[in-house]
């Protein structure tokens, strides 16, 4: 359909993350409105509730606010927001070293190896 | 809103449905899902009033099920009920004159949105298109409940599509409960609220989407092939 989702997970915090990484890359900005409970659900072709619960988690992470009568907006607190993309930073850097330990990868060999692949990838390898 | 208490209904010696216990709540949609002569479509037409339980109660908004509840129900049948003559316009108004709570209006914008012609014939429509007309008169009603048997078998992903969206953006969620059945599961298991399961007219169980996802890490699909297939064994 319009959308993919990972069986794995629930569809609503897949969508936090869908909405967290726009806000990483800057394609949804600080105080912005996000679209309507309805609207979001159309676009991405999924059941009004699950958004309710996206803008629920959303606003418990106090990345967004609702406000009565106006709609839901991206918090103007950039602390909040910078916070979360240095989590998310985190946590994705957690994985990588994770994975690479288990694959018996020393520390030194880690930050090697990830140079000469970012060299590589700027040569146009 | 629905409620089944015990319900039995056999036809001959066969059971279509065994002892079926069964709470539906307001506002929510549901997919009724399990294998052909689960009784998916047995389940729709008693919650419609088409066919009384042998024994057990069927109750639909507190009242038993029957003829009357046709006013509070929607029913959208596998089997397409049309007159070949008509034009959708025409369609249109006939169903008008038959349900009081018939919004003509509402009709006409899903038409829009569906792309359909109003002066076109029924004869000379694509599947594709009838299964969109479908749709389309059963969402216009104005009533709390709409039964929808099957609305995607034979139609191509476009033509799912679109009638997914015309769900989400016609359905009025705060008055409409939906219940859906559908081998389409995958499809369209994103707008879903809960699954319930049926197999060999006995009720299997009933879900949250996102409690499936969360406490066991599995689709509906998953989780249906994985639990029907150990329930099938239990039987043999």
């Amino acid at each position: 359909m319009t959308a993919d989702f990972e069986a794995s997970r629930p569809i609503y915090i897949q969508i936090v993350y869908k909405i967290l990484l726009q806000i990483a890359r800057h394609e949804r900005s600080a105080g912005e409105k996000l679209p309507s409970v309805r609207e979001m659900a159309i676009s991405l072709g999924v059941n009004p509730n699950t958004i309710q619960r996206t803008y629920g988690e959303l606003e418990r992470m106090q990345v967004v606010e609702t406000k009565r009568g106006q709609g839901t907006f991206i918090t103007e607190n950039r602390a909040v927001l910078d916070a979360m993309v240095k989590k998310l930073q985190r946590e994705t850097i957690d994985l990588f070293v994770a994975n690479m330990k288990e694959l018996g990868i020393s520390e030194d060999k880690m930050v090697d190896e990830l140079k000469k692949y970012l060299m590589k990838k700027e040569g146009g390898i | 809103m629905i409620c089944f208490e015990n319900a039995t209904k056999k036809y001959g010696k066969e059971f279509a449905l065994k002892n079926m216990n069964l709470k539906i709540e307001k506002g929510k949609i549901y997919g009724l899902v399990g294998a052909n002569g689960s009784g998916k479509s047995t389940t729709l037409k008693m919650i419609a009033g088409l066919v009384r339980p042998n024994s057990g109660k069927v109750l639909v908004m507190g009242m038993p099920a029957n003829r009357k509840i046709a006013e509070n129900v929607s029913y959208l049948t596998e089997l397409d009920m049309f007159y070949e003559g008509f034009t959708i316009r025409q369609m249109i108004e006939y169903t008008a004159s038959q349900f009081l709570d018939f919004r003509i209006k509402k009709a006409e914008k899903l038409i829009e949105f569906m792309n359909l012609d109003f002066s076109k014939k029924i004869k000379n429509l694509s599947k594709g298109n009838r299964g969109r007309l479908k749709l389309v008169l059963s969402l216009s009603r104005d009533v709390p409940i709409l039964l929808l048997d099957e609305p995607f078998s034979g139609l191509d992903p476009m033509v799912r599509e679109s009638i997914v969206k015309s769900l989400l953006t016609f359905l009025d969620f705060d008055k409409q409960t939906v219940v859906i059945t559908t081998h389409e599961i995958a499809e369209i298991e994103p707008i879903l609220d809960e699954i319930i399961v049926l197999n060999n007219g006995q009720f299997i169980a009933q879900h949250t989407v996102d409690q499936l996802r969360e406490e066991q890490g599995q689709s509906v699909l998953e989780w249906m092939k994985e639990n029907l297939n150990r329930e099938d064994l239990e039987k043999v």
